[in-house]
């Protein structure tokens, strides 16, 4: 039973991935995206779909297809299509009423060896104010994150620069075709308490203290004949005037505390 | 050189971080107050007459001893947790208490007076089913412990064993009781159910089975409660669907089956759907069971039988009645009984109005058919049933707390030989209460605050001329002198407040210093100058909230919220502060169900522990989270909004004027939601028409790791300073991302070498990930704290098994990218992330950091380990920029040069010897004083204080010498004078000369 309506949700995502690269294929005026997937056999391709609506209700349509090369880590290209005359329109319109422009991309293994088990159920989307896209002329910056098998968990899109300032693009040129910059970042190891460089040091300071005489000898050994008449001289002083010397004995233990 | 100047360095910045408890100062400003939880267990010492022990033995594996006459703690011994040092039974002779422990894994025998252990045994594996003292010829020798297949007969001098035997046909009867009159003979009771009853006789001296004989009794469903020993070895069980008590002699061997009494012929009749409680006495474990016992018929009728000559006769019939129970002193044996007040209302409330005693409190007691306001415990002999004379104790059932659910007796034989006795109550809210005649409550002891779940810290209301004082700018302006008549007559009455306050001053200087420690009481709380005196609102497990003042530890209110489930979830918001003068100060709890996710709302006043009158909004469906806003309402209440299982929010309060402020500012209202049993973590928006829509989604597969903990930072807190000053002079800029939301995963795989923690900083609004990082060969409980713009988590390094703790800082670089706000949607570059770990050595419970008004002073962790202690650690030593060489620039910044360990050093231990059991939380609150920060750790115990990270820099010491100042002053002051007049004349001799 479970194993069927796991093939069915296979199946029905399946389906609209192939409706989705049908119709990708009907709009698609520019580049075709089908063409890298073609020419590179050692990767594989996960679609990106964007949404940007008047009444922000996402309805996701193709942007692009994220290329892998398999095996190297940051090897991941953008192939994507300009905006139609429509879609510009309705991103200014979007933009105008401070609308989101969301991204999305399927739950997918970056890693070569899962292949088979890439396709799991989901999306993880991100978002951005589609003003501060317009504004930014379409240069965004897209960051996937992938955990320590290589899955992907997050995606993130920011602007370049992220504001939004009210800015009239005049020009339709500028929001026709997107300036991504696009990296895949895996988490970083945090360091571990750095023993062996710290006994390293210590050995080589007492090493160095070793070649050295002159450091090894104490404070007292180097100093003593500063400190000798400076006891004596206080000694002396203090034969001098037992009475005051008492009185400041006192005050110093009442301040000690 | 370089060396001695690194240690120079060490040192100095240590003499600058030391800060320890000097010996006069030692309880000036911290309290601590040990609990010992629920009472399972409590044995009176009936030894001697002057006693005043009182063991007692809890949920919480707690052992302890009690003094009876002030409910102070004599000893205390604190197992661990869990089942493996749950008590399983206390059994005391003499000056030695027997105590189970672990499901009957250890046998352990203590002196009372110390709290000494005498002997130890470690018993064979197997589920614990009773023990039993075991006398023999009048003089208790064994103890037995019955296992689910073994008897074991240990001596109580020494804990040696003297024999063990398996049980026969352990694995089809279930065995339960022991029972032994002191002749020489141990019986093993157990029963196969609904089939037949097995009685198995021992000897004593080497655990040879003398019989062993079964009787039919299909009717059995257990034997532990509906069955007991009576009367020289008569078993009696009772069996509520026959409705019929059955005797059976256990000795003779001709009797096959028991014999059956029907209730009804003593005119008893079980209440259904009660399962009847059988209650006996054996006082001397070296003889028989008295013939006289208790049955429990329905939760408020009991009933004294007897059984005499195979006869069972009732002695007396109490209904209603709460408790019973038995209680021994030399040769007699006494019952008491508590009933209702009001089942003689009739004469006794007569008497109340001679006595000018009014009643006014009326509550429901027992959720029965009572309307109770007090419960009277009356003392009745044993044998005969006759009530003793005078023996009343009335009970006053508090109306915040619970209805009494146990009943302890200490009965004693006064001079003129009639007995006398003290009970001590259990509530259902954890109520300790002990009481004498007439009724005089001796101690209380408030047993839930052992489970302090959540709290927070509420600031005192002013007093009546701060108050009116404030008063004055709330109103709107009626003309100018009206305003001004207004200003004066506050003034003056400043004025009149402080002559009366120097008068006291005065007054009090010349009493002796004891005597003008006043009392805390709820009329008399306002805040004091520094505003270092709050209340600390705690809620516990058990339901009951409590409201106490911190700088004594006075419980000043409490209330106990009844219908609560064991298991519920508890979320504390302060609504509206003190601030708002008229407007009451407002908590709200949020209870929620963990298993279904429905949750209510209790509103609350904090300061007095009212309940509040506003409607509270009904919530149908499971709460996912809740947000508080800065929104405000009319009255000053911040907005609390509650999301629902299917993403509707819920707004309270939820006036008009709330929903238009929620209208407009609904697009810049995000929240998050976090699915740990999916690893997704998605953010949403909020509509103008309360609903949501999902912005972003991050899928962390739980097939790899799973999210144990998520936290932001704290509302409350302020950063003072934007970046930090380097050696070169250059700033960099701390990233101060409000928003951010630190992730902590574990991973599913436990192998040593292939565990990790991870650690996911996400941005709470645009669900970007800021920073991702692996501790490889790590493993949890991880603890964290997240502030400011660093996070700090400890974890268990599996490779090296050690705790480290690792620090995070995350920097905007040498330029703000907008300095003047912050906006998540707008901070395209991502931060510098700087990292550094150090080895911990020492195992730690949690953690917890500083908090101050403004910010300013340096900040300090506070660990709270196992051992009790709470160390207060600089966070300096955590610090990522520690250089691995020391350099000029370096030493600019006080960097204190890397070392791998975090050195542990006694006079950072803040409570000095206050240990602190079972330490689970540590609460932190800012005062008035910027230098100094509250700070409540909770756990068994709770222990409250006050660190001051920076020292006192706002503050002058207590030896601070006034006079001396005072004096170098006006010397100064009369030299200038007499200086200036002989200048003056001297200038005036040279004039004429």
């Amino acid at each position: 039973m479970a194993t069927i309506r796991v093939l069915s949700l296979i199946l029905s995502v399946l389906s609209i991935i192939t409706l989705l690269w049908t119709q990708s294929g009907e709009c698609n005026n520019g580049r075709r995206i089908g063409d890298a997937v073609d020419t590179d056999f050692s990767g594989f391709s996960v679609p990106l779909e964007h949404s940007f609506e008047i009444d922000d209700v996402p309805r996701f349509r193709l942007r692009g297809a994220l290329q892998f090369r398999g095996g190297r880590e940051n090897g991941v290209y953008l192939a994507q299509n300009q905006l139609s005359e429509k879609d510009r329109n309705t991103m200014k319109d979007v933009a105008a009423v401070d609308g989101l422009y969301r991204i999305r991309v399927p739950r997918v293994s970056l890693q070569v060896d899962r292949q088979t088990e890439r396709q799991s159920e989901g999306y993880i989307t991100a978002f951005v104010r589609a003003c501060s896209l317009v504004e930014s002329h379409l240069s965004d910056v897209i960051t996937l994150h992938t955990d320590v098998s290589g899955n992907v968990i997050g995606i993130s899109i920011v602007t370049i620069p992220g504001s939004c300032r009210g800015i009239e693009v005049e020009d339709e040129v500028d929001l026709e075709v997107f300036n991504t910059t696009i990296s895949v970042v895996a988490p970083v190891t945090a360091p571990v308490p750095e023993t062996a460089p710290y006994i390293e040091r210590m050995e080589q300071e007492m090493e160095k203290k070793g070649k050295n005489p002159q450091e090894q000898k104490s404070f007292f050994a180097k100093y003593w004949m500063y400190i000798v008449p400076l006891v004596l001289f206080l000694m002396m002083s203090g034969a001098q005037d037992q009475s005051g010397g008492g009185a400041g004995g006192g005050a110093g233990n009442g301040g000690g505390r | 050189m370089a060396w001695l100047v690194v240690r120079l360095a060490i040192s100095l910045s240590l003499l600058y971080t030391a800060s320890a408890v000097f010996e006069d100062q030692v309880g000036k400003f911290d309290w601590r107050e040990q609990f010992i939880g629920k009472v399972r267990f409590a044995l009176f010492d009936t030894h001697s007459q002057a006693s005043k022990k009182l063991l007692v033995a809890t949920d919480k594996n707690v052992f302890a001893s009690l003094n009876s006459r002030t409910g102070d703690l004599f000893w205390r011994h604190v197992d661990k947790t869990g089942p493996e040092g749950h008590i399983d039974a206390l059994l005391m002779y003499g000056q030695d208490a027997v105590v189970v422990v672990g499901n009957g894994r250890l046998l352990r025998s203590w002196e009372t007076t110390v709290g000494g252990l005498k002997w130890e045994a470690v018993l064979d594996t197997g589920s614990f089913q009773a023990a039993a003292l075991i006398g023999v010829q009048d003089f208790v020798k064994y103890v037995a412990v019955l296992k689910k297949s073994a008897i074991s007969l240990h001596d109580l001098s020494s804990g040696s064993q003297i024999w063990v035997e398996n049980l026969p046909d352990s694995d089809t009867v279930q065995y339960q009781t022991i029972y032994s009159g002191g002749n020489g003979l141990v019986f093993v009771l157990g029963f196969v159910p609904s089939s037949h009853i097995v009685i198995v006789e021992y000897k004593i001296e080497d655990g040879e089975i003398m019989k062993k004989k079964s009787v039919e009794a299909a009717w059995m469903s257990s034997l532990e409660n509906s069955c007991a020993v009576i009367s020289s070895g008569n078993l009696l069980c009772v069996d509520q669907i026959t409705q019929s008590l059955y005797t059976l002699p256990l000795q003779s061997a001709e009797h096959t089956e028991m014999r059956q009494i029907h209730l009804q012929t003593l005119d008893l009749e079980v209440a259904s759907g009660f399962q009847p409680v059988l209650t006996s006495t054996q006082p001397n474990p070296a003889q028989p069971p008295l013939a006289e016992f208790f049955l429990q018929l329905s939760p408020d009728h009991h009933i004294l039988l007897q059984l005499k000559d195979d006869l069972i006769a009732p002695l007396r019939d109490f209904n209603p009645s709460y408790l019973a129970a038995f209680a021994t002193s030399g040769e007699k044996t006494v019952a008491a009984v508590m009933t209702p007040k009001n089942d003689t209302v009739s004469h006794i409330s007569k008497t109340l109005f001679l006595k000018k005693v009014f009643l006014c409190i009326y509550l429901y007691c027992n959720g029965l058919f009572f309307l109770l306001k007090a419960c009277s415990i009356n003392l009745f002999s044993a044998d005969t049933g006759r009530r003793h004379l005078d023996t009343t104790i009335i009970y006053h059932m508090d109306p915040n707390g619970g209805k009494p659910n146990r009943l302890y007796v200490h009965a004693f034989l006064k001079k003129d030989d009639s007995v006398g006795y003290r009970v001590m109550v259990q509530t259902e809210d954890l109520t300790l209460t002990f009481l004498q005649q007439p009724g005089r409550v001796v101690w209380m002891r408030e047993e839930a605050l052992a489970d302090v779940v959540t709290m927070e810290m509420v600031d005192l209301p002013l007093t009546g001329t701060q108050a009116e004082l404030e008063g004055e700018f709330g109103k709107k302006a009626d003309g100018l002198l009206p305003m001004v008549l207004k200003r004066l007559s506050s003034q003056f009455i400043l004025l009149q407040a402080w002559m009366a306050h120097l008068w006291k001053l005065f007054y009090d200087a010349r009493k002796p210093r004891s005597s003008v420690k006043n009392e805390v009481t709820i009329d008399t709380l306002s805040r004091d100058e520094f505003n270092l005196q709050k209340m600390m609102v705690m809620v516990t497990a058990s339901g009951k909230l409590f409201g106490i003042d911190s700088k004594s530890g006075t419980v000043l209110w409490k209330q106990y919220l009844e219908d609560i489930q064991p298991n519920s979830i508890f979320k504390l918001i302060v609504q509206r502060t003190t601030a708002h003068f008229p407007h009451p100060p407002q908590c709200t709890l949020l209870i929620k169900d963990k298993d279904t996710g429905l949750g209510s709302l209790y509103v609350f006043n904090p300061i007095f522990g009212k309940k509040s009158h506003i409607s509270v909004p009904a919530l149908p469906r499971p709460v996912l989270q809740t947000l508080l806003l800065p929104v405000i309402d009319q009255d000053y209440a911040k907005v609390l909004l509650l999301i629902d299982d299917q993403y509707k929010v819920t707004a309270f309060p939820s006036t008009k004027n709330v929903l238009q402020q929620l209208q407009d500012t609904a697009s810049s209202v995000f929240f998050y939601l976090v699915d740990s049993s999916q690893g997704k973590l998605s953010g949403f928006r909020l509509r103008m028409d309360l609903s949501t829509e999902l912005i972003w989604e991050v899928v962390i597969p739980t097939e790899v790791q799973k999210i144990v903990a998520v936290k932001g930072k704290r509302a409350n807190e302020h950063v003072h300073s934007q970046g930090r000053v380097m050696g070169d002079r250059s700033v960099l800029y701390k990233y101060l991302n409000p928003n951010l939301l630190a992730v902590i995963t574990e991973s599913t795989d436990m192998h040593q070498e292939r565990s990790f923690v991870g650690i996911f900083l996400i941005d709470g609004v645009t669900g970007r990930i800021v920073h991702e990082a692996v501790q490889r060969k790590a493993r949890g409980p991880v603890h964290f704290v997240h502030s400011e713009n660093w996070l700090v988590y400890v974890y268990w390094n599996s490779k090296f098994r050690r705790n480290e703790f690792s620090v995070l800082e995350l920097f905007e670089g040498a330029e703000l990218y907008n300095s003047t706000v912050f906006s998540s949607l707008d901070r395209p570059h991502p931060p510098q992330v700087l990292q550094q770990s150090y080895i911990f050595p020492a195992p730690i419970s949690t953690l917890e950091a500083t908090l101050t008004e403004k910010g300013i002073t340096s900040r300090h962790l506070l660990v709270g380990m196992p051992s009790g202690n709470i160390l207060s650690l600089p966070k300096m030593f955590l610090d990522p920029r520690r250089p691995e060489l020391i350099s000029e620039q370096s030493r600019e910044e006080n960097l204190i040069p890397y070392a791998p360990e975090m050195p542990i050093r006694t006079e950072w231990f803040i409570n000095y010897n206050q240990t602190v059991s079972r330490v689970r939380g540590i609460y932190t609150a800012p005062s008035g004083l910027e230098s100094t920060c509250l700070v409540v750790v909770y756990g068994l115990d709770i222990y409250q204080t006050r660190v001051f990270p920076s020292k006192q820099f706002d503050v002058l010491k207590d030896d601070y010498d006034y006079i001396l100042i005072s004096s170098v002053l006006f010397g100064l002051f009369f030299a200038t004078m007499i200086s200036k007049r002989l200048a003056e004349v001297k200038l005036l001799n040279r004039a004429w000369r």
